[in-house]
């Protein structure tokens, strides 16, 4: 570990949020993948699913929000509370915020964990958590807000790093997202009916829907980004320019996209237009985050080889690269016609979900867990490529049996006799589909038990060791 | 009929839309900047956390091209498509008329292989291989959610395949019932049938079709049955197709024969109802489906 040049010996960065959040990451991503795994095995076994506490209607829900939320969420507040502390030489503002901001979080997901099983929804996807959670999320998020901005405030240096412009672009979205799209009448303890109604409803929710993919799974991932690739590259970022120009297209732009969940439903023409448009020039933003992050690289490719953290990372960027190519084409309504409903939607999510932020998130947590306890590396280096292969297999075999599955199903629906009836009932395209569910499944599992790696691995990193608080740096002489 | 209620959410759309294309290009333009000479890449001046840093490398030029690409793909698809406020677009393209031509193109390809039959009784269409192949078709898109690929229905959907009718199975009269649908109405009797009586009518609605009953009860419910149940269906319980009020006295049972459905069915009545399909299907592609459901039970393959 680094020693402080200058400034006071005694002070050091507030670590101990961070290794909360991160070590939880671990168990939730452990948890939500697990959900999934069994929801995916529902899907194949159908007599797996058992009275309505255990079947695939309620369980997939808790799968979403406990990935996103529970996995995605720990290892965004792990991470943006340790890059924002390093980057503006400053310890946390209001610690004890920040403690709140940890427990907080931990409550919701426990109460997601046991309402949703349960029954209870809004019935808004990525959003079915009732009213009285979402009180507490928006108490939870402010405070977040707070101890990140106010650390922000009392930076020792003039310029804001930009891995920090985008997680605060995540945070201040995320609540504008989460407070306008759960607006809602209660109707009683665990009842609400939301403030909006018919189409407007549809609208509000899949410009919450698509902007927490925008914001929560990709702004604030690309923070991570910024700040893990070039420290584990040990290189400077590519282009500062090119971080300006995608930071403000990316997040001016997600902020239309919603509508192209819509397409060919109630939704005037006019906004499904819109929502296209935008989405396709959704594209250069997104890859400027790729290409920033690869070519960071540039004249250290040979670190591949021998850094399976790096792998994580890098791999990471070319799923974002990948999805954020194929989601604009999505968008397109023709080529919609055929995906929309289908297997494909999965797959595309799963391109995103885990190839982009479960491994970006894996890698970022395998560059702190050693730094949070006074420890050089992980325990086994070894596992972590063990792991990275788990995981890229998994994947690949996720999104191809997805692919396939999902063209099929469009082209099974849209088949038509000469006689203009439909050629395929409903049942026969899920009977086809079987075969790549199973695949589906398998490759989930691949995934899971990737995650078992880890946590065995961070176990022998951290038992019988003393949290390790760094001492804070000062900043650089241009800064001083 | 206009997305807006008023001008100023048009004028709001309108002007978002196109600021947020200048928006894109305004940050395109203001970040221009080539390689400098010489080829050596400066770092930006800043440096965080020791050692990050960022170079001051230009925008790569084939992705302004993408960036470009993708904004003037935006504009032609503003002009040609609806999507600035009110502004229809120059194709005048509406997600509704589009329905609508394919609707009527799919109608025109297919009218012709429809149009050989409207003459044709329905009986010789049931007799004919290639209709019957496209009645049955349209059946399995159409009827099989309900009445089942096999046409033998479930609990509460008729069986179209044994030569037991509810309403009559002439073609004519099934023709009728897909085309206007039908609404079978049995009341509930629970105000004026309950207790002793409601038993006692159970076990003699039971006895009609040979089921074991208690005597004593059947006895004393044959009475309660001509007072209540016997205007529709009949003294003798052989129903009445004009209302579609079933037979009891045979073996077929739409809802279940055991005491407990019989007793829920007088007690709380039941609601039959077929969907009206002659919107849906038009004339030509009903008498093919009509064929197919009479050819059903009808032994109309021309075998006989």
């Amino acid at each position: 570990m680094k020693t402080a040049a200058m400034g006071s010996a005694q002070a050091t960065y507030d670590y101990r949020v961070v290794r909360q959040f991160a070590l939880m990451t671990v168990v939730w991503g452990i948890v939500g993948m697990l959900v999934g795994v069994v929801i995916a095995a529902q899907l194949v076994w159908p007599e797996l699913n058992y009275g309505e506490w255990f079947h695939f209607g309620r369980l997939r829900p808790l799968h979403t929000n406990a990935v996103i939320f529970a996995f995605g969420g720990c290892a965004l507040m792990a991470t943006s509370f340790f890059v924002v502390q390093r980057t503006c030489h400053t310890r946390l503002f209001a610690p004890w915020l920040a403690e709140f901001v940890f427990w907080g979080w931990q409550l919701v997901i426990v109460l997601a964990a046991i309402t949703l099983p349960m029954g209870y929804t809004q019935g808004k996807e990525y959003a079915e958590l009732e009213w009285p959670i979402d009180i507490l999320i928006a108490v939870v998020w402010v405070a977040y807000a707070v101890v990140f901005f106010g650390t922000i405030a009392k930076r020792k240096t003039t310029h804001i790093y930009v891995a920090n412009w985008f997680y605060g672009a995540f945070i201040i979205t995320v609540a504008l997202l989460h407070i306008v799209n759960s607006a809602a009448i209660p109707a009683g303890f665990m009842k609400s009916y939301s403030a909006y109604a018919g189409v407007q409803d549809a609208m509000v929710q899949w410009w919450y829907g698509h902007n927490a993919v925008g914001f929560f799974l990709t702004a604030g991932f690309l923070g991570m980004m910024y700040y893990f690739v070039p420290k584990q590259a040990e290189r400077p970022v590519y282009s500062y320019r090119l971080s300006v120009v995608h930071f403000w297209a990316l997040i001016f732009t997600y902020m239309w996209a919603g509508p192209h969940h819509l397409h060919y439903t109630a939704l005037p023409d006019w906004t499904q237009s819109v929502g296209m448009v935008f989405s396709l020039i959704l594209l250069a933003p997104s890859w400027g985050g790729m290409i920033n992050g690869i070519m960071t690289l540039s004249g250290a490719w040979h670190k591949l080889r021998t850094d399976p953290i790096l792998k994580f990372l890098i791999t990471s960027l070319s799923f974002y690269g990948m999805s954020t190519f194929e989601g604009p084409m999505m968008s397109i309504k023709t080529v919609n016609a055929l995906s929309h409903y289908t297997d494909w939607t999965i797959g595309h999510v799963h391109s995103g979900a885990l190839g982009w932020v479960a491994m970006i998130s894996i890698g970022s947590i395998y560059y702190l867990i050693p730094r949070l306890f006074g420890q050089e590396k992980m325990h086994s280096v070894p596992a972590i490529s063990i792991h990275f292969w788990m995981s890229t297999l998994g994947v690949v075999l996720y999104i191809a049996s997805m692919w396939i599955a999902g063209v099929m199903q469009g082209m099974m629906w849209r088949a038509i006799n000469d006689d203009g009836t439909l050629t395929y009932t409903f049942v026969e395209s899920v009977k086809s589909s079987y075969p790549f569910w199973f695949i589906r499944f398998v490759g989930g599992a691949l995934f899971l038990s990737g995650m078992f790696v880890m946590a065995w691995n961070v176990w022998k990193t951290i038992a019988g060791q003393k949290p390790y608080n760094a001492p804070v740096l000062a900043p650089a002489a241009a800064h001083a | 009929m206009s997305d807006f209620i008023n001008d100023f959410w048009n004028i709001y759309v309108v002007v978002l839309v196109i600021a947020s294309l200048l928006f894109c290009a305004f940050i395109i333009l203001s970040n221009r900047a080539s390689r400098p000479k010489g080829g050596v890449v400066e770092l930006h001046g800043h440096q965080w956390d020791e050692t990050l840093a960022e170079w001051n490398n230009p925008l790569p030029r084939w992705w302004v091209w993408l960036f470009w690409m993708t904004i003037a793909f935006a504009i032609v698809y503003l002009i040609a498509y609806p999507g600035l406020g009110r502004f229809g677009g120059q194709l005048n393209w509406t997600s509704a008329n589009a329905y609508e031509r394919e609707v009527a193109a799919a109608d025109a390809k297919v009218a012709p292989l429809f149009e050989r039959y409207a003459q044709m009784d329905i009986k010789l269409i049931a007799a004919d291989p290639e209709a019957r192949a496209m009645g049955e078709r349209l059946f399995l898109n159409n009827c099989a959610q309900c009445h089942g690929t096999d046409a033998r229905g479930s609990r509460g959907f008729p069986n179209l395949t044994d030569s037991d009718w509810l309403y009559g199975g002439d073609p004519e009269t099934i023709k009728a019932s897909i085309t206007d649908g039908r609404n079978a109405m049995m009341p509930a009797f629970s105000s004026m049938i309950d207790g002793e009586q409601l038993r006692d009518v159970v076990h003699y609605v039971r006895s009609l079709s040979g089921l074991t009953v208690d005597s004593m009860r059947q006895q004393r419910g044959k009475a309660v049955f001509a007072a209540n149940c016997a205007a529709c269906h009949g003294a003798e319980a052989h129903g009445n197709p004009v209302m579609g009020a079933p037979s009891l006295a045979d073996s077929t049972w739409l809802y279940g024969s055991t005491e407990a459905i019989i007793t829920q069915t007088v007690s709380r009545g039941r609601n039959g109802h077929m969907p009206a399909h002659g919107d849906l299907l038009g004339d030509d592609k009903i008498r093919l489906v009509t064929a197919y459901v009479w050819g059903l039970s009808n032994n109309a393959t021309g075998a006989h």
